[in-house]
């Protein structure tokens, strides 16, 4: 019997705001442990959370480009469960009312566009970390990322592949990381992802009892953790077992999928309202508001960069991966109208080198002007396209412009026909065995003299004047 | 010598900041081990502060001299103070050292207020006898064999006693107002959001509110003056003005209109209390107020109301004392799991228990709907209700506890009975309104009876100038009898 898999997601996205959610601590990665905590993200007794508008802000603007419907009035709620990284023995997060409902993750799949449809969002607060400590007997605790924003975006199960379900969650975080409101690192917990998942038969549209997928930290996690989950579900099935409905863990060292202990399951979360919260009252002006600051978003930015520049669908797709390389890519086309050029520039040399040294777009030490300097002078002439290569390599070892290289390590071309002639005669006049070929009628000598043209002046003379001068000496 | 004596006292240098506190810590010293309503006196801070309000009056620079300069006042033992341990009287906070101060404590130091100290209450405030403190009960100094009520017995015992010149206690169901009508003092529990909420630690927190409890009137509206205001670290303070508390005394109360629920003085009312509450209302009417009777037929629900949820916030409030970052933490667990169970069991007394199993089944699957969410509609049918009776009347009058101070150790093994002392309290808290108990008379055994007005929302001053006006013109004597000598002593 044929299988298919009926998947949702549910991602966490850390909102990249300056401060926690609920307090006025920094909410930044890697500090010395506990060193980013405060009477309310520690949960002593008496503090009180109040909301940062910031990370408001950043989950209306996700919700927003999600196509979601954003709510006039949403509120929080704690939902209480024991675990030492959590200070108040509840979290705040939105359960009755979300921020947003509906709208849908565009996902591009080999047969076309699919739309996987958002159940919900909503913004709640991350826990802090535990570490298990240097003594078997001791575990570590780290606050400081307790309090940190977090969007939580659920899907509908409504995905029927591995393959989809990464496409759809590279998309989300594309998007999120296009309204600068995630940073999208997965290594670093920023983007975390969590699947249910069940089998059924092909064309059937029952519910099946389904899984939960946890430590899914990677797309290539997702998609492997996915796969192993799908069949065994499948082989319980084919065996006449039955699927329990449980939280599952992938093991990413055992390549395996494995059932949490059982303990750790049985959850009655106990939601009850937050009373130290108010809800969150937005009123439809805020809300246009935030719409109204939305950037364009990278399918619409890719579609504008094959019809706008006429780049082939895999170039766009490239330039528009991120956002800010897009940026680049247009700060250059503004300096210097000729799309393709910039465009091969960026996507072989400045590309390259970025993914090798790993470094962010944002932090690119060549920028737009210098590289766009190097482009002039490749078209006034003046200097070869090998030689340029060479160029852009120290523009991106030491962050000046293409003239100043050229001028520091005497790189221009030499178009100087005076000077080329007397290089040319010294040439020939060394090499009389060669010159006799060609007065017997050998043309494709003049390869050789150009050559040795190259070697003498280090590969700088201007080709197209180096040739008319050589074929002038020979015919003499 | 009330709040307000003290305060004009040491304004004109008559006594001195440092006289005025070392006399309490005196009387404090001389009459705590009987009374208990002191958990910790911070002693050498409360001279340093006396001293340096001496020398700002010294000075005489009027803009740095705040409106409780030199003045002695102690604080409930939930609220947090600043490198003071805070132990809501429980074994889980035990030596527990709040890192930063309550915003009322804030505002207190900010006024030139020299603080005391800390105040016994029943563990978490949960309680209304004081009899669940972890670390003795507090007593009543009126009769040191009753109660003094509860949960805040501390604040009201301490006042009553002359151990301070006023106190901050805390109303979650009528903390505050209930252990005022005990002691023979005033208790005031403000709307809710009037006062902030930080630092103060949480027992249900829509319900919890921090009041004063001084031995007038004028003493209550003083205090509340130097503590209400929005906090923008409580979402739940409300930005509305704050008026001059002190300056609404003075106004006439003619003409007000006055409602007694027929609800309050039915069956559970001790008929000395209610004789007492009716005789108050009557002078009310002496003071060209118009009396009239009002109904609340949902008041039959508000005790039950208020348990399903002030104890099903509870348990969620209390999920933080698990061990892990401060407090009591049980030695020498295998787990987790071993580690929360202990800790919990050998540190959170008998009714901190209680409600949080209570709160914890509220909100399990399968109950939620049923009782939580019911509960929660019927609260805003009570507030609905109250906004319904204060469109004919300005102010809602009746005993503030259905009898006087109980024994000490009754009635703590049957909690049902202890919940029901509440039923005239509650009301007002879970409408969220403000509600004052001043003393109006004595049982035949010379126990305090306590009359109790709420008013409107944010209208504290209504509240304030009827109950001045009733206090100016029944000039009850509220001087406890001859401390330590109590007569019943021997029959606890
Ligand atoms: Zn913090």
């Amino acid at each position: 019997m044929g299988y298919e898999a009926v998947i949702g997601l549910e991602i966490h996205a850390q909102l990249q705001t300056r401060t926690k959610l609920f307090c006025a601590c920094p909410a930044t990665f890697g500090a010395e442990p506990n060193t980013l905590t405060c009477p309310v993200c520690l949960g002593l007794p008496g503090a009180l959370p109040v909301l940062n508008r910031r990370a408001v802000e950043f989950a209306i603007r996700a919700a927003g480009a999600l196509g979601c419907t954003v709510h006039r009035e949403s509120a929080f709620d704690r939902k209480s469960y024991f675990y030492p990284d959590l200070p108040k023995g509840y979290q705040i997060t939105q359960y009755t009312r979300p921020l947003a409902t509906g709208g849908g993750i565009e996902t591009d799949m080999p047969d076309g566009v699919r739309s996987v449809p958002i159940r919900r969002i909503h913004i709640e607060e991350d826990a802090g970390r535990t570490v298990r400590g240097p003594a078997a007997d001791r575990v570590l605790l780290d606050f400081n990322r307790a309090g940190t924003p977090l969007a939580e975006i659920v899907t509908e199960p409504a995905i029927s592949s591995p393959a989809e379900a990464v496409a759809c969650l590279k998309a989300l975080r594309q998007i999120l990381m296009y309204l600068e409101v995630c940073n999208g690192n997965m290594e670093e917990g920023s983007l975390r992802c969590e699947a249910n998942v069940s089998v059924r038969p092909l064309g059937s549209t029952e519910h099946r009892p389904r899984t939960e997928i946890k430590n899914l930290n990677s797309f290539r996690f997702v998609e492997r953790a996915m796969r192993i989950e799908i069949d065994r579900q499948v082989a319980v099935y084919e065996a006449g077992g039955a699927i329990e409905p449980r939280t599952m863990c992938y093991d990413e060292n055992a390549d395996s999928v494995r059932p949490t202990r059982p303990k750790e399951e049985a959850h009655d979360y106990r939601y009850v309202p937050e009373p130290d919260l108010q809800p969150l009252r937005l009123s439809d002006e805020r809300i246009a508001e935030v719409a109204a600051e939305q950037p364009e978003l990278p399918r619409a930015r890719r579609a504008r960069f094959e019809t706008q520049y006429g780049l082939p669908r895999s170039a766009a797709e490239v330039l528009t991966a991120e956002r800010p390389l897009a940026d680049y890519f247009e700060d250059c086309v503004k300096l210097w109208l000729d799309p393709h050029a910039v465009a091969g520039w960026v996507m072989t040399d400045l590309l390259g080198g970025l993914g090798r040294d790993k470094v962010p777009v944002a932090s690119c030490p060549v920028t737009p002007n210098n590289l766009v300097s190097l482009l002039k002078l490749i078209h006034k002439g003046e200097i070869s396209h090998a030689m340029a290569r060479e160029i852009f390599a120290e523009m991106y070892r030491s962050g000046s412009d293409a003239p100043t290289i050229v001028h520091e390590k005497g790189l221009a071309q030499v178009s100087d026909a005076a000077e080329l002639r007397a290089v040319v005669e010294g040439i020939v006049d060394a090499n009389p065995a060669q010159f006799d070929k060609y007065l017997a009628g050998n043309e494709k000598i003049i390869d050789f003299f150009m050559g040795e043209l190259m070697k003498a002046t280090m590969g700088r003379a201007n080709p197209a004047v180096a040739l008319e001068i050589i074929k002038r000496k020979l015919k003499k | 010598m009330s709040l307000y004596g003290i305060k004009k006292a040491v304004l004109s240098r008559e006594i001195s900041c440092v006289e005025a506190a070392d006399a309490f810590l005196r009387r404090i010293d001389a009459l705590n081990p009987e009374i208990g309503a002191y958990l910790t006196v911070t002693r050498a801070q409360a001279l340093d502060a006396a001293r340096r309000s001496d020398d700002r009056i010294g000075a005489g620079r009027r803009d740095e001299i705040g409106h409780l300069e030199g003045i002695p006042i102690a604080l409930k033992d939930n609220i947090a103070t600043d490198g003071v341990r805070t132990t809501c009287a429980s074994r889980m906070l035990d030596g527990y050292v709040p890192p930063y101060d309550a915003t009322v404590v804030s505002m207190l130091k900010q006024a030139g207020a020299v603080l005391l100290g800390k105040l016994n209450m029943d563990e978490f405030s949960m309680g209304s006898s004081n009899f669940f403190s972890a670390f003795g009960p507090c007593r009543n100094p009126w009769d040191l064999s009753r109660t003094p009520g509860g949960s805040s017995g501390g604040p009201a015992a301490a006042v009553a006693a002359r151990m301070a010149a006023g106190s901050l206690g805390t109303d979650t169901g009528g903390s505050v107002r209930q252990p005022a009508s005990f002691c023979g003092v005033v208790g005031l529990r403000p709307t809710y959001g009037r006062v902030s909420r930080f630092g103060l630690i949480a027992f249900a927190s829509s319900l919890d509110q921090i009041g004063p409890v001084a031995r007038d009137v004028r003493d209550c509206a003083i205090l509340l003056d130097a503590v209400a205001g929005y906090d923008p670290r409580d979402s739940t303070s409300m930005p509305t003005p704050v008026p001059d508390y002190l300056h609404s005394l003075g106004e006439n109360p003619a003409g007000l209109r006055i409602g007694l629920p027929r609800e309050y003085l039915d069956g559970g009312c001790d008929p000395e209390v209610a004789g007492a509450v009716r005789k108050a209302v009557e002078t009310f009417a002496g003071l060209g107020c118009r009396v009239e009777e009002v109904s609340l037929p949902h008041h039959k629900h508000c005790v039950a109301t208020y348990y399903l949820l002030a104890s099903a916030e509870a348990s969620t409030n209390l999920a933080r004392y698990d061990g892990v970052r401060f407090g009591f933490r049980a030695p020498k667990t295998a787990d987790f799991s071993e580690m929360y169970t202990r800790s919990r069991t050998e540190a959170f007394g008998p009714e901190v228990k209680r409600r949080i199993m209570l709160g914890t089944h509220t909100l399990s699957a399968g109950y939620r709907d049923e009782w939580y969410l019911k509960a929660q509609k019927v609260r805003t049918l009570i507030a609905r209700e109250f906004a319904a009776a204060f469109r004919s009347v300005d102010l809602i009058a009746g005993p503030t506890s259905p009898a006087a101070a109980w024994r000490l150790a009754d009635r703590t093994d049957d909690p049902l009975a202890m919940y029901l002392s509440d039923a005239c309290t509650v009301p007002a808290s879970l409408a969220g309104l403000p509600g004052i108990s001043v003393p109006c008379g004595f049982t035949r055994d010379g126990l305090p009876i306590g009359l109790q007005l709420a008013g409107r929302q944010f209208d504290e001053e209504t509240v304030f100038r009827a109950a001045f006006a009733y206090e100016q013109t029944a000039r009850w004597n509220m001087t406890p009898p001859s401390l330590g000598h109590s007569t019943t002593k021997s029959a606890e």
